[in-house]
C-alpha cells in the first residue's frame, strides 16, 4: 500500500442518517448502511441517527430535505446521500469509497 | 376640497371582460380572503389571496414573482400582524434580504422581531446522490418547525422548480409536491408559491396542475424600448376578479398595481366653477369649467396652450387651493421664466407650496410608470387642481392604444377626486378639430387655439369645441399674449362678412370709427339745417297772419263807415224834409 493509500485506510468516518420517524425506510435505510459500514469501513466509523421528528431544528444545518438523507461529515469533503440506500453501487460511489482491495 | 366617492358593483360572480370587472367586493358569502398589503392587487383580487390555500404566482425570469413573495410576507408582518415563513431555494437569505431592501421592506428587522423566517434550501445536484426510495419529509420537517415555532400564517416557497432540478426522481417529487400542498392546506396558511414561466404551459414544471385555486402570471415586456410589467389573474376560484392585464411597478415602497381606483362610473358631480383665469374666455364658458371635470387645450405649437395652463394654475393657487404641475417638455425653471414674461408669477406658488411642478421627460419610462407616479403624487399630495403639460408627449413613450386607455383611467381617478385636470395638448394645426386617440371625447371641455394668417401677420385665436354640461360660446374670439397675461379682444366682424383680427381689425376699427363720426356730422348739418327752415317757416307764418289781421281790420273799418254813412243819409234826409215842410210821406225818396 502507498502512504496515500494508507492514510486514506487510516481515516476516521463520522457518518449522519436523519430519518423522520420509525418508517420502513428508515429501518432498511440504517440496517443497509449497518451493512455496507461493516463491509468496509470496520473499526472505523461511527454512525449517528438523528430522528427530525424529534429534533426538527437540526434539519437545516445540514440542509436536510429528503428523508432519508446519509451525511458524510468525516473525512471532509461533506457528502449527502438520499433515499434508503438500497443501492450498494452507488453508496459506495457516493461516499467515495472504493471497495476494498481494489486500486486507486 | 377633493373628495373620494367610490360606488361598489356589489358581489361579483365570474369573470367579466370589461372595465366593470376592475372592481369586485370578495362577496360575504365568498371564500376568505388573505389581504396580500400590496398595493392595488387587493382591489383586483376583491381582498387579497385565498386564505387558507395555496396561490400560484408564475412569470418569466426578473418578472418579479420573489419580490412578490417578500412584500407579501413582509406586509403580512408589518401591517396585519401574521408571521411568515419564505423557504427559498434560490437564494440565500443575504441576497433576499439586500432584494428586500431595495423595495423598502427590511427583511432582518422582521427577523429580528420574530415575524419572519427566512429559510434558504440548498439543492445542488451535484451534492445529492440517489440511491434508492425517498420521500421529501426533511423539506416539511424544516416547514412545519418554522410555523410552529413562529405561528406563522403566510408561507412563500420560492421557487419549487428548483427541486427539479436538483433531484432526479420527477415521479416522486411530484407526488410529494402534491402532498406538500395538501399538507399546506392543512395547517391552514396562505401560501404563495413561484413557478418560472414555460413553454406552452404557464410554469415550466407545470405547477399550475397542482395549484388549483389561484394562479397570478407577472409579466415583463419590453416594446419600443420600453419594458412595462404587468399583472395577470388567470384563475381565481371561487371568487370574481379583475380578469385584465394591469400594470404594475417596482420602486423603492414596493410593487404598485394599477388602476390605483376604481373604473367604474358613479363619479360625485360638483356643481361649482372653477374660473380658468382668463376673464374672456371664463365667460365664454358660462363661469368657467365645472369642479373636478377635464379640460382639454389643443393647439399647433406656440399657440398659448402653456400660458393658459399656467393662467389656471395661478388662478387655482390665488383661490388657495393647491395646484399640481406635471411638466413633460419644459424643466420647471424654463416655465417659470417663461410665464413671467406674461406676467404670471409662479415662482410665487411655488414657494409657498401651494403650486407643486414636477417635470420628466416621457422616454424615462413606460407609460404605466409616469400614470403610477402620477397616481402616487397626487396621493401624497393631495391638489385639488391638476395640469398635464403636454400630455400628448406621452404617446412616444406608448403605443397607441395603450395611451387611450391610460387616460381613461387618469381622468377617472381625477374626477372620483374631485379634481380639476387641465390638459394640453399638440395637435397638427390643419386639423384643429382633431385629436390623436380620440382623445377629445375623453374631455369635458375643450378649447382650440389657433393662429390664423391674414395681411402678413399671424394672430390668436381660440374657441370652444365642447364643454359639457354648460351653455358655452360658439364665437371664434381673438386673444393676445402679452406682459398682462391673456386676453380675449371683442369680437370684431368686418363689413365684408369675415372676422379680422390683429391689425386689420384695429385698421376696421379705425375706419369703423371715422365713419360714424362723418355719419354724425352730417346728421348735425342735416338738423341745424331743418331747424333754420322751421325758423323760416314760423316766421313767414307770422307775417302772414299779420297780414290777415290787418285786412281784417280794414275790413272791420270799412263796414263801420258804411254804417256810419248810411246813418248820417238817414238823418240828412230828415233835417231836409223838415226844412221844406214836406210831408216826409209825400214824394220822399228814400
Amino acid at each position: 500500500m502507498t502512504p496515500a493509500q494508507a492514510a486514506k485506510a487510516a481515516e476516521f468516518w463520522d457518518l449522519r442518517l436523519y430519518v423522520a420517524g420509525q418508517t420502513p425506510r428508515s429501518v432498511t435505510a440504517i440496517s443497509n448502511l449497518k451493512r455496507i459500514c461493516e463491509a468496509h469501513l470496520a473499526g472505523r466509523y461511527q454512525i449517528e441517527v438523528i430522528d427530525l421528528l424529534r429534533d426538527p431544528k437540526l434539519a437545516q444545518g445540514d440542509q436536510i430535505l429528503a428523508i432519508p438523507t446519509l451525511v458524510r461529515r468525516l473525512p471532509e469533503p461533506i457528502k449527502k446521500i438520499i433515499g434508503d440506500l438500497s443501492n450498494t453501487d452507488r453508496v459506495l460511489v457516493g461516499l467515495d469509497l472504493r471497495p476494498r482491495g481494489a486500486t486507486a | 376640497m377633493a373628495r373620494t366617492v367610490l360606488t361598489s358593483n356589489g358581489r361579483g360572480r365570474g369573470k367579466r371582460r370589461d372595465r366593470a370587472s376592475d372592481r369586485r367586493t370578495g362577496g360575504s358569502a365568498g371564500i376568505k380572503k388573505c389581504p396580500t398589503g400590496i398595493s392595488g392587487l387587493d382591489q383586483i383580487t376583491g381582498g387579497g389571496l385565498p386564505s387558507g390555500r395555496t396561490s400560484l404566482v408564475c412569470g418569466s425570469a426578473g418578472c418579479g414573482k420573489t419580490l412578490f413573495g417578500l412584500e407579501f410576507l413582509a406586509r403580512g408582518a408589518g401591517d396585519h400582524g401574521e408571521p411568515g415563513v419564505f423557504v427559498a431555494f434560490e437564494e440565500s437569505v443575504d441576497e433576499l434580504a439586500a432584494n428586500a431592501a431595495s423595495l423598502g421592506l427590511d427583511v432582518r428587522g422582521l427577523m429580528d422581531r420574530g415575524l419572519l423566517v427566512v429559510d434558504h434550501v440548498r439543492v445542488e445536484r451535484s451534492e445529492i446522490h440517489e440511491t434508492g426510495e425517498y420521500d421529501l419529509e426533511g423539506l416539511f420537517v424544516r416547514l412545519g418547525h418554522a410555523i410552529d415555532t413562529l405561528g406563522a400564517k403566510r408561507v412563500v416557497l420560492d421557487t419549487l422548480e428548483a427541486l427539479f432540478g436538483g433531484l432526479g426522481d420527477h415521479a416522486t417529487l411530484r407526488s410529494e409536491i402534491r402532498r406538500l400542498f395538501r399538507w399546506l392546506k392543512d395547517k391552514g396558511v396562505t401560501a404563495v408559491v413561484t413557478g418560472e414561466g414555460g413553454q406552452g404551459q404557464l410554469t415550466r414544471q407545470g405547477l399550475e396542475e397542482y395549484v388549483s385555486d389561484c394562479v397570478i402570471l407577472l409579466d415583463n415586456r419590453v416594446r419600443d424600448q420600453i419594458s412595462t410589467r404587468r399583472l395577470r389573474i388567470v384563475k381565481y376560484r371561487g371568487s370574481g376578479h379583475g380578469s385584465n392585464e394591469y400594470p404594475f411597478l417596482i420602486d423603492r415602497t414596493g410593487i404598485s398595481v394599477l388602476p390605483v381606483t376604481a373604473m367604474s362610473l358613479g363619479h360625485e358631480v360638483s356643481h361649482e366653477r372653477v374660473p380658468l383665469g382668463v376673464a374672456g374666455l371664463d365667460e365664454m364658458l358660462g363661469g368657467g369649467p365645472h369642479r373636478g371635470s377635464s379640460v382639454l387645450v389643443t393647439g399647433g405649437a406656440g399657440t398659448g396652450k402653456t400660458s393658459l395652463a399656467a393662467h389656471f394654475a395661478a388662478a387655482a393657487c390665488r383661490r388657495g387651493e393647491r395646484c399640481l404641475y406635471f411638466a413633460f417638455e419644459e424643466s420647471p425653471p424654463q416655465i417659470v421664466r417663461n410665464m413671467r414674461s406674461i406676467g404670471i408669477d409662479l415662482e410665487r406658488w411655488i414657494r409657498s407650496g401651494r403650486l407643486m411642478v414636477h417635470a420628466d421627460r416621457p422616454t424615462a419610462y413606460g407609460l404605466e410608470m409616469h400614470l403610477a407616479m402620477i397616481h402616487r403624487m397626487i396621493e401624497t399630495s393631495r391638489p385639488d387642481a391638476v395640469v398635464l403639460d403636454p400630455l400628448t408627449s406621452l404617446v412616444r413613450a406608448g403605443a397607441a392604444d395603450d395611451v387611450g386607455l391610460m387616460l381613461m383611467r387618469l381622468i377617472d381617478s381625477l374626477k372620483a377626486r374631485g379634481i380639476t385636470g387641465v390638459f394640453t395638448g399638440l395637435s397638427d394645426s390643419s386639423a384643429a378639430d382633431a385629436t390623436e386617440f380620440g382623445v377629445g371625447s375623453l374631455m369635458d371641455t375643450w378649447l382650440v387655439l389657433r393662429e390664423v394668417e391674414a395681411e402678413a401677420e399671424r394672430n390668436r385665436l381660440v374657441h370652444v369645441v365642447k364643454s359639457r354640461g354648460t351653455a358655452h360660446s360658439n364665437q371664434v374670439r381673438e386673444f393676445t399674449l402679452s406682459g398682462r397675461g391673456m386676453t380675449l379682444c371683442d369680437v370684431y366682424i368686418g363689413r365684408g362678412g369675415g372676422m379680422l383680427t390683429g391689425s386689420a381689425r384695429i385698421a376696421q376699427e379705425a375706419a369703423d370709427r371715422l365713419h360714424e363720426e362723418s355719419l354724425l356730422e352730417e346728421d348735425r348739418e342735416r338738423r341745424t339745417g331743418l331747424e333754420r327752415r322751421l325758423a323760416e317757416i314760423r316766421a313767414r307764418i307770422g307775417a302772414l297772419e299779420a297780414d290777415l289781421s290787418r285786412r281784417q281790420a280794414e275790413l272791420s273799418r270799412l263796414s263801420l263807415r258804411e254804417e256810419s254813412r248810411a246813418r248820417h243819409a238817414g238823418k240828412t234826409r230828415a233835417a231836409l224834409a223838415r226844412s221844406r215842410r214836406a210831408a216826409p210821406s209825400q214824394g220822399a225818396k228814400r
